[in-house]
């Protein structure tokens, strides 16, 4: 996408906020300017920590999730014996939105990062640990049997061919779940925490009722959403400059 | 530089592919394997790979039984086996960067394997100097089969093994091709067996064609076409002669 669409779209939206906030002219719905500058103010105070909080708990759950599931998906892919004995376990979990694990993290893991940490990683996790396997099992015999032909054992044939050729799938499945995970966390950070975006928007929203403030918390989030979507396009530019 | 002995082959619980099947090869020798689909061409060529093994009877290469596939042993398929997500350059170093990646230990690469990652030589020969940062993907199919037989070359093979290298190219390449693989084979003296289906392909590359027909395949049929040595002998009525001959061959097989 050409770097001038996109600011007309953020203009287009601002204009439309910007029309609706007249047509409203109630304090629930603070005019663009107005948000700004709330947004400025409060990352001189609370916004900033709270930011960090959940930018912190999205990525930890991402490398953790990769760490984890791109190995697995790789050895599923690989191995038929190994994706038979599993592939029914995950046809079972996967289409389960995890959100409803919730309340069963909240009761294992406390009310700390943990609990929000887990969430996003068991979303991410299958998603990856899905297209990763789809991935290593469509790579065509012919291709195999060609690098194992120049002196390649399982060690080479995992760094040369199945390494790089699940990088897409990673990416793939960051970019359809990334806002997902920005979601549940939001959902996460409403329960029984003092830090992260999800209680800043609530306590602001509901028991504060600054409500200017509020606006700065949800487009906080969405930069953060925003932001991680374009790092993902950034990384298969630069990781997979092939499929370009 | 290759001998069967008493070679089976089959597929699981298959009927047997070859059975007590004997065939030599030797060193500097140009073979074409022709035979119909399902003949055991490819299987044959596997076998001499090191990626299929005897389900009776020994594959020597080099006075040696095959165990894995063997270092100085060049493959070359009709699908080019690139990786898609790497450029021309990257392709034809991947053997030596797998080599690199092991070190000389005999098995992966040869003992005597000094490190390197140097192509571009074998780039310039085959014609793919400009195309070098360009990825499969942006190149043309008789391009792909240069950087498959560059990245093959690159490893100094004395064995090379090439399965219907060029039937999904369009006849002008193909002929280019062959001519390409002609001028390799004298020289690099290299021991060349080709795979194919297509009997003017077999007549113009291989010096011994083996024909192979339906399984199993117990004695080998062995056509010598010394005069393909000649330039323009795709031309000369001997050339008419043998093709017709290998059709009658195939078709009473």
């Amino acid at each position: 996408m050409r770097r001038r669409d996109l600011l007309l779209a953020v203009l287009a939206v601002l204009v439309l906020w910007q029309g609706a906030a007249w047509l409203v002219q109630r304090p629930i719905l603070p005019a663009p300017g107005r948000v700004g500058l709330a947004f400025i103010q409060e990352l001189g105070g609370d916004l900033l920590g709270h930011f960090l909080a959940s930018l912190w708990r999205v990525l930890s759950s991402t490398f953790l999730a990769i760490a984890l599931a791109a190995p697995a998906g790789l050895i599923l892919g690989q191995s038929k014996s190994m994706s038979k004995l599993f592939s029914p376990l995950i046809y079972l979990l996967y289409p389960i939105p995890k959100v409803v694990f919730l309340p069963i993290l909240l009761l294992f893991f406390g009310i700390g990062d943990l609990t929000k940490i887990a969430i996003i990683f068991l979303i991410l996790f299958f998603q990856i640990l899905v297209l990763v396997r789809d991935q290593a099992a469509a790579i065509r015999p012919e291709l195999i049997q060609s690098v194992r032909s120049l002196g390649a054992g399982r060690r080479a044939l995992f760094r040369f061919v199945y390494l790089p050729a699940s990088l897409p799938a990673i990416l793939t499945a960051l970019r359809q779940s990334v806002g997902t995970a920005v979601a549940v966390l939001y959902i996460a950070e409403l329960f029984a925490t003092q830090k992260g975006l999800g209680y800043y928007i609530y306590l602001n929203g509901t028991t504060l009722f600054n409500y200017p403030a509020m606006y700065a918390g949800i487009v906080a989030m969405s930069l953060m959403g925003l932001g991680l979507y374009f790092a993902v396009d950034g990384l298969e530019r630069w990781l997979c400059p092939w499929q370009g | 530089m290759i001998q069967l002995e008493s070679l089976t082959f089959a597929y699981g619980e298959a009927s047997p592919i070859f059975a007590g099947f004997d065939w030599r090869a030797g060193h500097g020798e140009s073979w074409a394997v022709l035979g119909p689909s399902g003949c055991g061409k490819t299987t044959l060529l596997y076998l001499l790979a090191g990626l299929q093994f005897p389900t009776a009877g020994r594959v020597l290469v080099d006075g040696q039984p095959l165990l894995r596939p063997r270092p100085h042993t060049g493959l070359i398929l009709q699908e080019y086996g690139l990786l898609p997500w790497a450029t021309v350059r990257e392709n034809a170093m991947l053997g030596l960067r797998v080599r690199n990646f092991y070190g000389p230990d005999g098995k992966h690469a040869p003992n005597d394997f000094q490190p390197s990652t140097q192509v571009d030589p074998w780039l310039e020969r085959l014609g793919l100097g400009e195309q070098r940062h360009k990825y499969p993907g942006q190149v043309s199919g008789g391009q792909r089969q240069r950087t498959a037989i560059a990245r093959t070359l690159a490893l100094n093979p004395d064995l090379l093994l090439m399965d219907e290298p060029f039937s999904s190219l369009d006849a002008p390449t193909r002929a280019d091709l062959q001519k390409l693989m002609l001028e390799l084979w004298a020289e690099q003296g290299l021991t060349m067996v080709i795979v194919t289906h297509a009997i003017e392909e077999a007549a113009v590359l291989g010096r011994k064609i083996l024909l192979l027909g339906d399984p199993p395949n117990t004695r080998p049929l062995v056509i010598d076409n010394p005069a393909s040595a000649y330039p323009g002998f795709r031309d000369t009525p001997a050339y008419l002669a043998l093709v017709k001959d290998l059709r009658g061959h195939l078709e009473a097989r």
